[in-house]
């Protein structure tokens, strides 16, 4: 466990960077982590990352899939808007933890 | 002096050259895994393995339950050989295996097809296969980017970092 400043705010996050107290999270620590991704936020962004925050705290599983049929956005976009491995990015910004999931 | 160096996986080829339930799941999950990480993905399907392209089968492939000392009834009891060999039972097992996994949010195949390409890999049909079996592109699903041969299929596998994979 380590702790970061994201934003002026200390977070709590795992030796990969995952956020372990999800209530610490704020847009700007969101931003923070996502500068330090490399993705630049937009409202559609936030869209997704409320979805995600949702369905984390619902205790569902996050899959390509869900994210595919969310109705928020397609999985095309979402590859493109998260860049490279985007349930991992996404859900670091949005600071809940790692996705333990195949699909 | 050797080096120990480690290379970071950059790209992967994923041969399926089979029909049945798990070794098309088996180069699907792999390489939609692939594509979700970051990771440049390739699938070339041929021989039993264009079954899972082709429109007409990819969403009804089956399990064998014959010969398959691994398979088991309800309840983790042993299926016996000359049970799967009756007519039905096949298409049955195979049918409770696909809804298994509908629960666990495993899409059909040309559902997982949509969404590995959507996270940019590629899926190709082997040409020798499509020749040998009378298939032609418009068979194929829409995703198939094309038919090619297996020295095309080499040329895609050049740079530092490539695996090769046949399941």
């Amino acid at each position: 466990m380590a702790t970061k400043t994201f934003a002026g705010v200390n977070v709590d996050v795992t030796e990969e960077g995952y956020m372990t107290d999800s209530s610490q999270w704020n847009k700007d620590v969101a931003e923070a982590i996502a500068t330090e991704q490399d993705v630049e936020l937009t409202e559609k962004h936030f869209e997704i990352l409320d979805y995600i925050r949702n369905k984390v705290a619902s205790g569902a599983t996050l899959t390509i899939r869900g994210i595919n049929k969310s109705g928020v956005v397609n999985a095309k976009e979402f590859y493109q808007m998260f860049p490279g491995a985007p349930l991992k990015k996404s859900t670091m910004i949005a600071g809940v933890p790692k996705p333990e999931s195949c699909i | 002096m050797e080096k120990d160096e480690k290379y970071k996986l950059k790209k992967v080829l994923l041969i399926c050259s089979k029909g049945t339930i798990e070794d098309v799941y088996a180069a699907l999950v792999m390489g939609n895994g692939a594509v979700m990480e970051g990771i440049e993905c390739k699938l070339f399907f041929t021989f039993f393995g264009m079954d899972a392209i082709k429109k007409d089968t990819m969403n009804h492939l089956h399990t064998s339950t014959v010969g398959n000392p691994a398979m088991k009834m309800p309840g983790n009891l042993p299926f016996p050989t000359w049970l799967g060999g009756i007519p039905g039972i096949e298409a049955g097992v195979s049918k409770m295996m696909r809804a298994e996994m509908e629960k666990l949010d495993i899409p059909n195949v040309d559902e997982f097809l949509e969404l590995i390409v959507a996270g940019g890999g590629e899926i190709y049909a082997c040409k020798l296969a499509a020749d040998m079996f009378g298939i032609k592109k418009e068979d194929l699903h829409d995703d198939v980017k094309a038919i090619i041969t297996v020295g095309d299929l080499y040329a895609m596998c050049d740079g530092p970092g490539t695996q090769i994979i046949f399941t």
